[in-house]
């Protein structure tokens, strides 16, 4: 029937196009019959199969029978609408098409390898297809929307990934606002000694970049403070960050830290977290000597004039007249307006105390990696001496792989920094204390540039490697503190007890313990395990889902230094490349309300989460703000009179649709 | 008259229920994208229609989609407070108990109907529940819900008849 | 001379209701039966069907069926008038929709007749008679119309030029279609003769709805004293008004009673029970699985609220018939 909006709908000229993707899709669906029994629905005018339709020839193949037969819709049955809707849109538009005057069916993901059996497979190809043909005839010429992006980036999380980010994008003249929650930047890397597989001091590669960051202009950097809400949309984000009070003015501190030697308290009292509990600090510290920025911090759950307020107040006296002591602070709500958001908020390690067959927590001589890295580090609790708790210097020393990854009860995945950070150790151990070190792994996993060659190393320096899991660890009969690892050496086929004096667990990482949260506010995707979800595995790997959100670093799963800063540094391009364009092209997918139609019940108002919905009293009617609304569709949906409509999702388009699936062949 | 056979068994063992699944486009969209790609297999007696939101799901097209003779209707969206669209889903939620109740008034089985809360990442799960629901259904057997002219014009014969 | 144009009416599955509405029209009714010849109108006239039978096809030049179509005979005259007519018009709501005997397609017949003369409270009936199609008494054959299974709308059944949506259509509406056939000044074929926009439109209250709605019950009327001036979906009660098409000038509401949503839905809407329950459902102020059924459990009969007119228009029509 004609519809006079659209004109007639029936005179539409329809070309479609099955894609063999190689044997991905003809594998396992009848492509020929597919393209045949597309030829026979009404409206269609030209349907083939090609091998490749996204190859240039493929889209070729579209924009020359454009020409030839005079077509005005396209359906494309090919892979997902996320991989290639964009450059079929592209060919029609070359081809003298309106871009939206086309449909992709996916017959890949939803059906070739999904469903072996080729009779039923070909069955919903056609079922597919046919609900393409007659929704597309339905589509109206529309337009992409433009939206201008604000310059300024928003970076959360200060390890070396959002370090690296926000010199980057600040570099090339872009504002960065930096929001770090502990009151240093630096990360996990700030605590690390040396970083594999060159061995070269982290502190002296980081904490130039760490400094740089406080020094640049362009950057605007909020530690110990945490984002709270997002919203907004790609390229005007609105965001509001919680800083929290440090009972110290950061504009007028300068870290010189007479304050803590000041300190009614002599000694440390506090675990210090930094060093994961292994040494005390005071109410009021840095947490490690190149911190940035170089701000005190008090803690008013130890300081006495927080707990007693009868303090004798030193510290003050100390600062003297720069009165950066300030007992009042309270945290402050700042709401910043950024066009991208890049998120490199790390990872956690694994807690060893899951698994209680290691030991860790019950006798002292087990150590997680991390808490080594502390010891073996010259601002550590010892000062770089590696000594155990005692006070002892390990003779022999045994380090276990894969705790708490590669296993059915804690998590599946490989952490892939494991391996490569004990021999690092086994290394240092070695040279510092000239131990024996017996190295458990499952496998020995060295996929890097040099990381191959520093296990032949390693081992060529006479560390012990034996290939089997170690399946308990208990202390001697001797209760000399010593503790033997037990293992089935899975190459000599027999069973290994090795006595200790030093356990050191290479703990895998995981997600943040709050990612879902983190995710939330940021409105993306976690897979399992808490990692951030990128927008494509290969092609999108720092891309999310959310536009103008990008990923990098261990949040999206664990990763190395030189990966994590990689990754960094292809987001903040990315930004940069959407902020360098000045504007983001945006779906049409907008919902509007006929004005003539509405009758002002207001259904809609409440349902749109942005706000977009305004209500003109004086007319009586509702309408949308184009540039609010974001494509949901929900007011659509509920309204009671059909008055709301959704560009590209119309309900004759999607009744089209059910009716296409549904029709028998 | 509208005819509907409540399933023989053996006639339930040749069935192939219709179903169609309404996805949004960022969570169970992209489980089934996953799924694909991870190389699931999965019952193939879905027929998905894409939307951006389970927000926009019109309680009209589910019962137009049992009205053109799905056996059965899936609506994926992301888990609650998940949603790409921040509360599209809830909408959802509000509507999916009164649209299954209105539906069992009208004689259409809870099982033909279902809501399922799938994200990005939960490929197994959507293998599970499409596996689950196709089976379901199945053991419903077809739904039968056209009313075809010559059904009057037959029952006409036969009312006059009588 | 020039003959009057040939008007009809016909009554089908209803209530009277509608043969009311046109007396209704008062004073003016005079002007319409001046300005045609009634050729056919079984509730006022003796005009049999023999009479209909004998006119020209065509010759009539409207007829107002009003009633939902569930028998035989109804289906019948149906056929015949459309042949006899050049313009049909549904007239009311259950012509155009089904209406309330639409609601019997919630049912089976064997059943609605078991109520009906056996097992409602009102009825004595010891044998247990049901009407029969054909009996013999005293030597003559008698005969009933036969009873469908499903109640249905005219356009069900044939081709239908114009509706008249109400239950019944007011004398406005009525009033203004005559004008326009009896002038030529007639929308395009297949139109509902009403405002293609929601009742809300036209509804005194409406400046009374707060921007941001959200129910946390639904009542029925008599649950409440009920404001006289406020919005009555602000106050709980579930008013059709959002998802009906307007032209009555909500009369009901200025009664102090909800919309229950006898004019159809606006021509944007195909299935009218389903748009209200999205909108209604849509706005309940709960994110919580129990709460929300908790809040629309309130509904206890959806089909019946929802649907009150307008089932055999709806998508599905009718409950699913089960046949062993």
């Amino acid at each position: 029937m004609p519809t006079p909006e659209h004109g007639d709908a029936n005179a539409v000229r329809i070309g479609v196009y099955i894609c063999h993707c190689g044997t991905n899709i003809a594998g396992t669906v009848d492509v020929h019959a597919v393209a045949e029994h597309a030829g026979t629905l009404p409206g269609v005018v030209v349907a083939r199969e090609y091998k490749y339709m996204c190859s240039d020839p493929g889209q070729e193949l579209i924009k020359a029978d454009i020409r030839e037969h005079r077509l005005d819709r396209i359906v494309v049955a090919s892979c997902s609408p996320h991989l290639h809707e964009k450059t079929f849109r592209g060919a029609v538009a070359d081809g003298g098409v309106n871009p939206f005057h086309f449909q992709m069916v996916n017959i890949r993901e939803h059906v070739s390898w999904v469903h072996p059996d080729k009779r039923a497979g070909t069955e919903k190809a056609d079922a597919l297809v046919r609900a393409a043909v007659s929704r597309v005839r339905h589509h109206k010429p529309l337009e992409t929307r433009r939206v201008p992006v604000r310059s300024d980036v928003l970076v959360v999380g200060g390890g070396i990934a959002g370090i690296h980010a926000a010199l980057t994008l600040a570099d090339a003249g872009k504002h960065v606002t930096l929001v770090e929650r502990e009151p240093t930047i630096g990360g996990h890397m700030a605590m690390f000694d040396k970083t594999f597989p060159t061995l070269d001091c982290a502190a002296c590669i980081l904490t130039p970049k760490m400094t740089a960051v406080k020094a640049h202009p362009n950057i605007t950097l909020w530690a110990y403070a945490e984002v709270q809400a997002v919203s907004g949309y790609v390229g005007n984000f609105t965001v509001t960050v919680k800083r929290k009070p440090r009972y110290v003015r950061d504009d007028v501190c300068v870290g010189c830290q007479e304050c803590i030697d000041a300190c009614v308290y002599k000694v440390g009292k506090e675990p210090d977290a930094f060093n994961l509990g292994m040494s005390k600090r005071k109410p009021i510290y840095l947490p490690f000597p190149q911190a940035v920025p170089q701000v005190v911090t008090i803690d008013p759950e130890s300081c006495i004039e927080f707990k007693s307020g009868k303090c004798k107040k030193t510290c003050v006296e100390a600062c003297a007249d720069r009165h950066a002591i300030d007992f009042t602070q309270q945290e402050r709500i700042e709401t910043i307006e950024v066009g991208t958001i890049l998120l490199t908020t790390g990872f956690k390690v694994f807690d060893a105390k899951r698994l209680p067959s290691y030991g860790y927590g019950t006798y002292p001589n087990v150590y997680t990696a991390l808490e080594v890295e502390r010891l073996l580090n010259a601002s550590g609790p010892t000062a770089g001496e590696m000594v155990l708790r005692d006070g002892r210097t390990p003779r022999t020393v045994g380090i276990i792989h894969c705790i708490g990854s590669r296993d059915e009860h804690t998590n599946k995945h490989c952490s892939r920094v494991c391996c490569m950070y004990a021999l690092k150790l086994a290394h240092l151990v070695q040279e510092r204390t000239g131990a024996e070190v017996y190295d458990f792994y499952i496998d020995m996993r060295t996929p890097g540039k040099g990381f191959e060659e520093f296990y032949n190393r390693v081992a060529e320096e006479g560390v012990h490697f034996i290939r089997g899991k170690v399946a308990d660890v208990y202390p001697t009969a001797e209760q000399d503190g010593r503790l033997i690892l037990q293992a089935e050496d899975t190459l000599l086929g027999n069973v290994r007890r090795i006595p200790v004096d030093m356990v050191i667990l290479a703990v895998g990482l995981e997600a943040q313990a709050d990612a879902e949260d983190v995710r939330r506010t940021f409105n993306i995707t976690c897979g399992t395990g808490g990692w951030f979800t990128e927008r494509h595995p290969k092609l999108a790997p720092v891309a999310t889902f959310t536009d103008g959100v990008w990923i990098a670093g261990a949040c999206q799963g664990p990763k190395d230094i030189p990966d994590t800063v990689a990754q960094a540094g292809a987001a903040a391009g990315e930004a940069l490349a959407l902020i360098n364009a000045g504007h983001i092209e945006l779906e049409p997918n907008t919902a509007y309300i006929v004005a003539a139609d509405c009758s002002g019940c207001k259904t809609c108002v409440p349902m749109c989460p942005y706000k977009a919905i305004g209500f003109d009293a004086e007319q009586g009617k509702a309408a949308i703000n184009e540039v609010l609304c974001k494509g949901c569709g929900t007011c659509v949906s509920v309204c009671p009179s059909g008055s709301a409509r959704q560009n590209l999702f119309e309900d004759d388009e999607i009744y089209a649709e059910i009716g296409g699936v549904l029709a028998h062949a | 008259m509208p005819e509907t056979t409540t399933g023989s068994a053996a006639a339930a063992e040749r069935f192939e229920p219709r179903i169609v699944a309404f996805f949004c486009n960022w969570c169970t969209y992209l489980a089934a994208d996953l799924a694909g790609t991870t190389r699931l297999k999965y019952a193939p007696n879905i027929r998905v229609v894409r939307v951006m939101c389970s927000g926009r799901i019109d309680p009209q097209f589910v019962l137009d989609a049992f009205a053109k003779g799905a056996d059965g209707v899936l609506i994926g969206g992301c888990h609650p407070g998940d949603c790409h669209y921040e509360s599209g889903n809830y909408k959802t939620l509000r509507r999916f108990q009164l649209l299954r109740r209105t539906l069992r008034a009208l004689g259409i089985e809870d099982d033909r109907f279902r809501l399922e809360w799938l994200s990005a990442s939960e490929a197994e799960p959507l293998k599970t529940v499409v596996n689950d629901m196709v089976e379901k259904v199945r053991a419903l057997g077809p739904l039968h819900l056209e009313v075809p002219a010559e059904a009057f014009a037959a029952e006409g014969e036969e009312v006059a008849a009588r | 001379m020039t003959a009057k144009p040939k008007i009809a009416f016909y009554w089908c599955a209803s209530c009277g209701g509608c043969e009311e509405a046109v007396v209704d029209l008062a004073e003016q009714v005079l002007d319409v039966v001046a300005a045609v010849d009634i050729v056919f109108w079984p509730c006022a006239m003796d005009f049999k069907r023999h009479d209909v039978e004998a006119m020209a096809d065509g010759s009539i030049a409207a007829t107002f069926v009003n009633g939902a179509v569930r028998t035989t005979e109804q289906e019948e005259m149906a056929h015949l008038l459309r042949r006899k007519s050049r313009v049909l018009v549904a007239f009311g709501a259950c012509s155009q929709l089904g209406g309330i005997p639409g609601l019997a397609n919630l049912s089976d017949t064997a059943s609605v007749l078991a109520t009906a003369y056996r097992t409602s409270p009102s009825t004595v009936n010891p044998d247990g008679v049901l009407p029969q199609r054909h009996t013999v008494d005293g030597g003559h054959a008698l005969g009933l119309p036969g009873l469908y299974e499903t109640v249905r709308t005219l356009d069900q059944v044939t081709d239908v030029d114009y509706y008249l949506p109400g239950c019944a259509p007011t004398p406005k509406l009525i009033a203004a279609a005559v004008q326009a056939l009896l002038t030529g000044a007639l929308p395009a074929k297949g139109s509902v003769l009403a405002p293609d926009i929601a009742l809300c439109d036209e509804c005194a209250r409406k400046a009374s709805k707060p921007d941001a709605l959200a129910l946390a019950a639904f009542k029925r009327p008599s649950e409440v004293v009920l404001n006289e001036e406020e919005c009555l979906l602000a106050q709980g009660v579930l008013c059709m008004g959002p998802a009906t098409r307007g032209g009555c000038e909500a009369a009901c509401v200025q009664g102090n009673m909800p919309c229950t949503g006898c004019s159809g839905p606006t021509s944007r809407v195909r299935d009218q029970g389903a748009k209200a329950l999205s909108g209604f459902a849509s706005l309940v102020a709960s994110n919580d699985a129990a709460e929300i059924e908790r809040i629309t459990g309130a509904i206890a009969d959806p089909v019946g609220t929802l649907y009150r007119y307008a089932l055999p228009a709806s998508l599905l029509r009718r409950r699913r018939v089960a046949v062993s």
